[in-house]
């Protein structure tokens, strides 16, 4: 056997294995469906047992702790839904009332949704709205004669 | 001062435009004055962006309100080192730092090649300064750092406080993240420019890897120490315990990484045997892309992430820098294919070469995986219509397996003789450290472990440690005995005979201690409780006590701490008071985790904040093993990195083609 056929036997036994293991480890474990609240609703009780990721704001004052487990309302355009988290990981720092968040979990039986993960990104976290009234402006372009 | 700052950023900006073509020109009808004229537009470049960057800089020291980036990004409580670092807070301001390290690079280049290289030299400048203008072009009209405040009309609004730092990121290591890390990734420019100006020339030689080097691994150093910072601080600040969470922007910084060692890796094939010569040119070039790309994933908001900039118009440009750039260089490949032909063939599947070959198969396998994994939101959205997305679980499942055998490599690698290998030769130098692998998974099986990848990983550890200690035995012993020196100085003589290649062991040397803290992760415990004070909760070998609950308010923020007294066995252990702030201008909640680092295992503890309900602490304590090792790891790195870039005593002349004798591997210094 020449060194060229080796050489391309060894790679392809590399690169397959890497693409086998990459391709069935998508699976329901590891991959989550983007949906928002309003397909949520509209989906069947069958594609509701995937793992779901969905986005929206935390209602204000909905945030309830009871010892290990932490229940919010996320709203998405008037559309709500309950959802209980109560992983080990603590909760992100940006996690509070108002935030932008993102859960990942399964619905439960009863409509609520059961988070395995949340990631909450606080509207103002890099760019900060500095009083919502003013505008940015080029200097430049803007001086008064 | 605004105007003056934004007029600097401008002139820059028309100053690149300048000496890129000036640079072109020159190079084409071959007018020095022209090329001396761009490498001096390239000083005013760096003048002139300082300038804008001193000007940013000094509005948030001195807390200039009327500036919308200065207003948003800092306030007057925070003290002075937050407002400092605030120059790279936000969006504006961290692309103008980008701007200043990248024309700072530019300077240090022109300045170090005003009698070298000069034919390569203009198209080295074109490269640099397109990269330039088109980052100065973002924060000169897409988003501008020096813009101020105003009601709509022409008066301008002083807003009297800021907004103040994100207050994740008022934390040391934070400070001095970004700019390393963005050392690293604006530091690959260097080596590609270099690439792209050889290619373009023509020049047979290996020029470029030989004046590139220390750049590529000096940048290689910056962005895995900024990888680590980061890490550092996800660990001791974001509270859950990890240091990595493959999200999108750590991802990013990372695939640059991945091919630069690669790259680092396949040089010396090009050095000692001609060979691999395109497939460097590729490696440089996609470290390059790569480091564009993972600058746009953070900022364009195509991938949703935890710490991803705000979702700006930048996203296309880069889009259509990156499509410019990648296609002009597989075409400059493409027609430069003859003057790259390989000067020896690979003859084994058992062999130095053939390792180095492995080598980089694996490190671009694992980055194009991470690659995948990062866009596979984006690439399911376009293919099947659904926006799915793979987290952690998948990336580990993927990576282990290829961290894993990276590591084996590092061990056989560095032994196996160039072209081929005899089966003696292996039984000569990998018997013992097999030996010393089998040892240690039977004596870690017969304490109760049973975790396959931590088996796996700490077996190899041995193996590599093994390996890597009898390189230094065989070349210290010989240097003993034929300079009757003392075995320090032996050592110290050996490394400096052939400081990188020595300098590399002690890097991998520090590879393997990471991964001894990594495997740790196999074994973390974790508990939650909601504690009354007074109240005792066992975790591990530790039982825990919550005494207090205390809290107070500074300028800055409220806190309020868990004083909680750690046991073991009933003895005093460690008294530990994770914090939570609330930061009084962003109404920002912050978590502070008190950690108590030992060799063998951190206790790590978040005050998760008080029930809803109960008002009582809700802890969350953990035990993390081995953490502290990553950290020891990366200090051997570090110094194995410097010890690389000593001059070697001794300068090689390595035969090309010619047969590089076994023998050669047991007296390495004579070579």
């Amino acid at each position: 056997m020449n060194t060229t056929l080796k050489f391309g036997l060894v790679i392809a036994l590399v690169v397959g294995t890497l693409g086998w293991v990459a391709a069935s480890g998508v699976n329901d474990d590891t991959a989550s469906y983007y949906k928002t609240i309003s397909d949520i609703e509209k989906m069947d009780s069958n594609a509701k047992m995937k793992r779901l990721r969905v986005g929206g704001d935390i209602e204000k004052g909905s945030i309830k702790r009871e010892g290990k487990q932490v229940s919010f309302v996320l709203v998405e355009e008037s559309r709500k839904m309950t959802v209980r988290y109560d992983g080990n990981e603590p909760l992100p720092d940006t996690f509070r009332d108002g935030a932008q968040a993102l859960v990942d979990g399964r619905m439960e039986q009863n409509g609520v949704f059961h988070a395995a993960k949340i990631s909450a990104k606080c509207a103002s976290k890099y760019e900060a709205k500095p009083g919502q009234n003013y505008q940015k402006q080029n200097s430049i372009n803007q001086r008064p004669a | 001062m605004e105007n003056i700052g934004a007029l600097a950023i401008l002139l820059a900006f028309c100053l690149s435009i300048f000496s890129i073509f000036a640079s072109l020109v020159g190079a084409w009808k071959q007018k020095q004055f022209l090329i001396v004229s761009a490498e001096r537009a390239v000083i005013c470049v760096w003048a002139l962006v300082t300038l804008a960057s001193g000007l940013l800089i000094n509005a948030l020291m001195t807390g200039d309100y009327r500036l919308a980036y200065v207003a948003a990004h800092s306030n007057k409580a925070m003290p002075m080192i937050y407002k400092f670092s605030a120059w790279w807070g936000g969006q504006e301001g961290s692309l103008l730092m980008w701007n200043f390290i990248l024309a700072t690079y530019a300077l240090v280049v022109v300045l170090q090649n005003r009698r070298k290289h000069r034919a390569i030299m203009p198209y080295v400048t074109t490269t640099m300064m397109v990269t330039q203008g088109f980052f100065l072009m973002l924060i000169a009209f897409l988003v501008p750092p020096f813009q101020v405040l105003s009601t709509g009309g022409k008066a301008i609004v002083d807003v009297g406080d800021g907004q103040g730092l994100n207050p994740l990121l008022q934390y040391w290591t934070m400070v001095i993240h970004p700019p390393i890390l963005y050392l690293g990734y604006v530091g690959y420019i260097v080596p590609f420019a270099f690439a792209l100006g050889s290619l373009i020339t023509k020049q047979k030689g290996d020029e470029w890897i030989f004046t590139t080097r220390r750049w590529a691994i000096v940048t290689w150093l910056f962005q895995g120490t900024g990888i680590l910072l980061g890490a550092g601080w996800a660990y001791s600040v974001l509270g859950w315990g990890g240091y990595w969470g493959w999200d999108p922007v750590e991802n990013a910084s990372f695939l640059p990484w991945l091919t630069s060692t690669a790259f680092l890796h396949s040089v010396t094939m090009q050095e000692k045997k001609g060979m691999m010569k395109v497939w460097n040119l590729v490696l440089v070039a996609s470290t390059f892309f790569l480091c564009i790309f993972g600058t746009f994933l953070t900022r364009s908001g195509i991938v949703s992430s935890v710490h991803a900039f705000a979702q700006s118009p930048i996203g296309p440009y880069f889009v259509a820098f990156l499509a410019v750039t990648i296609a002009i260089t597989i075409l400059m490949i493409l027609s430069r294919l003859d003057y790259l032909k390989s000067e020896a063939p690979l003859e084994s599947v058992v062999s130095r070469e053939s390792s180095f070959l492995f080598n980089n198969l694996i490190l671009l396998a694992s980055c194009f995986a991470i690659l995948w994994g990062t866009l596979f939101p984006v690439i399911s959205e376009a293919i099947a219509g659904e926006k799915i997305s793979v987290d952690a679980p998948w990336f580990n499942r993927v990576n282990v397996p290829i961290g894993l055998a990276l590591l084996f490599l590092t061990g056989v690698g560095p032994l196996l003789a160039w072209r081929r290998s005899t089966p003696d030769n292996l039984k000569r130098n990998f018997l013992w450290p097999m030996i010393g692998m089998v040892a240690t998974i039977a004596i870690l099986v017969g304490m109760g472990i049973s975790h396959f990848y931590a088996l796996l990983s700490l077996g190899l550890c041995t193996f590599v440690t093994w390996t890597i200690v009898s390189e230094f035995w065989k070349g210290t012993m010989a240097i003993k005995e034929k300079d009757s020196l003392g075995f320090v100085p032996s050592v110290i003589e050996l490394t400096h005979r052939n400081t990188r290649r020595y300098g590399g062991y002690i890097v991998h040397m520090g590879i393997v201690l990471m991964f001894i803290g990594f495997s740790g992760a196999a074994f973390n415990k974790d508990t939650t409780v909601e504690a009354k004070v007074g109240e005792k909760f066992p975790l591990g070998r530790y039982e825990l006590k919550v005494t207090d609950i205390k809290t107070g308010q500074n300028e800055n923020f409220i806190w309020q701490n868990a004083v909680i007294e750690a046991t073991v066995d009933g003895k005093p252990f460690a008294t530990l008071t994770p914090e939570r702030r609330i930061y009084e201008k962003s109404q920002q909640p912050v978590s502070m985790v008190a950690i108590k680092r030992q060799l063998n295992e951190d206790l790590y503890i978040n005050f998760a904040g008080m029930g809803s309900g109960s008002q009582q602490p809700t802890i969350q304590a953990y035990v993390f093993p081995l953490v502290s090792w990553i950290w020891l790891g990366y200090w051997i790195l570090l110094f194995g990195s410097i010890v690389c870039l000593v001059p070697a005593k001794i300068k090689m002349q390595y035969a090309r083609t010619e047969v590089v004798g076994v023998s050669t591997k047991h007296a390495p210094v004579t070579k």
